[in-house]
């Protein structure tokens, strides 16, 4: 439990409205989107600034007290949980949108700025963020920057990191330090890179600059339906090869095809086939992405699609749209309880791996929908099931793991957006020999020496080998007592003279 | 016994290359798999040698004081090429330009220009992070990269990242290790990101007064067309007779016939389109020249600032070998210039924010300046304590730091 004379201080810095100590309060941030990992945080503060971050982290790095920072809790690694003996920081209220700079494409953010929001408040400019999670409605930037979330269109335009330019990052110590720079360009080795996909381990950015692209002139969405899951996998491939990069390229299997038909988000998708593919095309030139189009098109029959479907204008498009970035709510329909899996494959393998998904659920008893990201690989198996039932917990655990190495086995990886937070810890030494995974520990002790910063994540400790000395740690230490509050600037006077 | 006979008797007789055919004596070791260069690391660390890197002695000087250079050449294998999934593994000691024509044998291309020699190896593109002009349709360096493999300084072999399109397993120390300048390690094996052959690859190419292209490039990236490349080069660099802005445009004919449209109608039609014979040796020798000048930096601006950039250079260190990316705002020169130049440059650069990263120099250059220069405040303790756990023994010669 948080101590009471420092719940009174982080009260002091956040006021008592904002700061949250009563079981029913604290049990709110229990959760987050993956709902098999429980821990109820010792006292939740949602602070209002930048500054109150700071004083936070300084007041509790003074106490030892260990912390995780949170956005909107959408995560699907249990990630963003903190334990009894730990402080939730959420972030949620540093929402401003800080810089938009249409010139130069860019804009800067605090972390608690949801995705979609940002998006929204560029398009006057012509402008668009374009990583999408499907929790985009929900989720921060912020969240988005410690996992690299990713999304549909991510197939074109890139990840998180590929998005991100420069960030503020209040370290577990409170010191503050600016990354990169807002051209993109890094200001020595590439920690913004390296900080991207840290899942809070490194500490906590309080302003992120992030790439701003045009938005297309010329879009068109296509649904292809398939009569078997593999001939859909094939497809994928031949799009793919073929050298045209669609913007996203969108599998639903037939389980969650009927989800997303029974549910308020129906888009339409042919509830008998084994498969549908959503793939969008964009671009500048109306002509250019329709002639790309009629290609898609050709390639997806010629490989066994049963008809395609071409969206007659925006409103049919966004319907199609619908459906799948929410079939993931739709699926609530069809269980009390959901995982959500994330693996990745290499897109050739797809034919093979979810085949190999239908056997294992079928094996367990299990209902398994696929809604993924096709055109990446990233698998998402989502498997169904009522966890009051006695023993279902564990088959649902079991066969998640064979899941896990059927995709290890084909040269994949565990997890392609979602990150390992609690829920993949087990699968980390599966991928990673001891050196490496001792080698990712150390580089997390260069950023928070005491390890209080998200605690307990990422790194399954007993499988790193161990690394000698770590050296380095304790200059790291030394030479972190100063203050740097400028916002994404440079400290001029640091800078080589 | 002498380090090449320990060498010999280490990895055997035929990874010692020569005994004293480096300019400084140096012997060249190249260990001919990645566990070699992690036993011959360990060595060095238990042994206190100091290793310098290099790949095949075309881009960065090979002449950091050392015990022995360690070079990468013989890892020269290319494990994987898929092309249907659009991935490739190499060793780094593989020349660019026999990986190009490795993938171009299977249909697929890694969209990477960089500065330097066609043999540079990969190895090196990776750790200096030098995209050349197509860095303005594909992205810099890092964003090719699924994963590496590398060695720490203390011979540990690591792996990072994986060999598929997405992967946020663990923390990424790809990204780390890609401009690193070998200060975290020496990468060994690279997994790339690779795409499809473009069915066209045209170039387009218009000469004038610097100022007129400039603006002539800011109105390209208004207008928002899908380029390949942007790139405006001084006339020795493209060994004109007045200054060059180059557009190359890449992918499906109707797609770069959109964009020929667009960027004629943007501009008045003015450029003249170059024949592939023309285009690739254009592309190559600009490419290059940045390797036969003894200094080269890139700085890495703002697109809005991209013309006040060019002045600055101009200024302080000349502009006779130079391109910039109005596009993206970055910008390589080459050319022979004096610590206090760089410095100066540096300083003036740092009041705009923009970073100025050395590319490559002699080694009492890069010792002064160093490759990054000073960090902000709170980096420097981070980078140190990056470096010292990656080359615990500070066994690799690397100057990524400023020296005064």
């Amino acid at each position: 439990m948080i101590d009471r004379a420092l719940v009174d201080a982080l009260t002091q810095i956040v006021g008592r409205t904002h700061t949250r100590t009563a079981a029913a309060e604290r049990a709110t941030y229990a959760m987050d989107g993956l709902t098999t990992h429980t821990r109820v945080p010792g006292v939740v503060v949602l602070p209002g600034s930048r500054d109150e971050v700071i004083a936070i982290i300084r007041l509790l790095a003074s106490h030892g007290v260990p912390f995780v920072p949170r956005g909107a809790g959408t995560g699907l690694s249990g990630g963003a949980l903190a334990s009894e003996g730990a402080v939730l920081i959420v972030l949620t209220r540093l929402n401003r949108i800080l810089t938009i700079d249409p010139a130069n494409r860019f804009a800067v953010v605090e972390p608690g700025v949801v995705n979609v929001k940002l998006s929204a408040a560029v398009a006057p400019h012509g402008l668009l963020y374009a990583p999408d999670p499907s929790s985009q409605t929900a989720c921060t930037i912020g969240g988005n920057v410690a996992e690299n979330a990713g999304g549909p269109h991510c197939l074109k335009y890139g990840a998180t990191v590929n998005n991100v330019l420069a960030l503020e990052v209040v370290l577990g110590d409170g010191q503050v330090v600016q990354l990169g720079s807002p051209g993109g360009e890094p200001w020595g080795p590439d920690l913004v890179g390296l900080f991207t996909g840290s899942e809070g381990n490194f500490g906590v950015a309080t302003r992120i600059a992030v790439r701003l692209l045009p938005v297309p002139q010329a879009v068109r969405t296509l649904l292809a339906d398939f009569t078997s899951l593999r001939t859909a996998g094939e497809a994928v491939s031949a799009v793919i090869a073929s050298g045209i990069v669609p913007a996203a390229l969108e599998m639903m299997d037939q389980s969650c095809i009927g989800a997303v038909e029974d549910s308020v988000y129906a888009a339409g998708y042919p509830r008998d086939a084994a498969a549908v593919l959503l793939t969008e095309l964009d671009g500048r030139d109306e002509t250019a992405v329709q002639a790309e189009a009629e290609s898609v098109d050709a390639i997806l029959k010629t490989h066994g699609a049963r008809s395609v479907r071409t969206a007659a204008d925006a409103g049919e498009r966004a319907r199609l749209w619908q459906g799948r970035k929410k079939a993931f709510g739709a699926m609530g329909r069809l269980s009390r309880d959901l995982v959500v899996q994330d693996a990745v494959v290499p897109r050739s393998t797809l034919p093979g791996v979810l085949e190999a998904i239908g056997e294992i659920a079928a094996r367990y008893g299990l209902r398994v929908s696929n809604v993924f990201h096709a055109g990446d690989g990233n698998l998402h198996p989502n498997i169904s099931f009522d966890s009051r039932i006695p023993g279902l917990t564990e088959r649902v655990e079991a066969a998640s793991a064979e899941i896990m190495a059927a995709c290890i086995a084909v040269g994949g990886t565990i997890t392609g957006e979602h990150g390992i937070g609690l829920d993949k810890l087990r699968y980390m030494p599966h991928i990673f020999d001891g050196d490496s995974l001792a080698a990712m520990h150390a580089v997390r002790r260069v950023f928070d020496p005491a390890e209080r910063v998200n605690p307990g994540k990422v790194i399954p400790m007993h499988a790193c080998r161990e690394w000698a000395g770590i050296p380095g740690v304790r200059s790291v230490e030394r030479g972190m007592r100063n203050g740097n509050h400028s916002a994404l600037r440079t400290s001029h006077s640091a800078l080589e003279s | 016994m002498r380090i090449a006979e320990r060498v010999r008797a280490l990895l055997g007789g035929d990874a010692v290359l020569e005994d004293t055919g480096s300019p400084d004596g140096v012997p060249r070791i190249a260990p001919a798999s990645p566990d070699a260069v992690a036993l011959l690391l360990g060595t060095a660390r238990a042994e206190g040698w100091r290793v310098r890197v290099e790949g095949a002695g075309t881009w960065m000087q090979a002449d950091a004081p050392a015990d022995l250079s360690l070079t990468t050449r013989r890892l020269d294998r290319v494990p994987s090429i898929q092309p249907q999934d659009l991935t490739a593994t190499a060793e780094a000691g593989i020349g660019c330009d026999q990986l190009r024509q490795q993938l171009a044998d299977h249909g697929v291309w890694l969209a990477l220009d960089p500065p330097g020699l066609a043999g540079r190896t990969l190895g090196s593109v990776v750790a200096t992070a030098s995209a050349g002009p197509l860095r303005h349709g594909f992205g810099p360096v890092r964003d090719h990269l699924l994963g590496v493999t590398f060695v720490t300084g203390d011979g540990r072999l690591i792996q990072s990242g994986g060999r598929v399109m997405k992967n946020v397993a663990g923390y990424d120390l790809t990204r780390m290790q890609a401009g690193g300048f070998g200060a975290f390690g020496v990468i060994v094996l690279v997994h790339l990101r690779l795409r499809a052959l473009p069915r066209v690859d045209q170039t387009l190419i218009l000469e004038g007064p610097r100022e007129d292209l400039s603006r002539m490039g800011d109105d390209i990236s208004a207008a928002g067309l899908t380029l390949a490349a942007l790139e405006l080069l001084s006339p020795a660099l493209a060994r004109r007779e007045r200054w060059a802005l180059a557009v190359r445009l890449a992918g499906s004919a109707p797609l770069v016939a959109a964009e020929e449209a667009g960027l004629r109608a943007a501009t008045g039609g003015l450029f003249t389109a170059l024949r592939a014979d023309e285009a690739h040796a254009f592309w190559m020798r600009a490419g290059e020249a940045f390797a036969t000048r003894p200094v080269a930096f890139r700085i890495g601006g703002l697109p809005a600032s991209s013309d006040e950039l060019l002045d600055l250079v101009q200024h302080q260190v000349g502009d006779e070998w130079v391109s910039a990316s109005p596009g993206v705002g970055t910008l390589r020169w080459a050319g022979d210039a004096t610590v206090d130049r760089l410095r100066r440059l540096r300083r003036a650069l740092a009041v705009l924010e923009v970073p100025l990263t050395v590319e490559r120099a002699p080694w009492p250059v890069r010792r002064a300046v160093g490759h990054f220069g000073a960090y902000r405040e709170g980096v420097g303790p981070l980078v140190a304590g990056l470096r010292s756990t990656f080359d615990p023994g500070n066994s690799l010669a690397v100057a990524i730091e400023s020296d005064g």
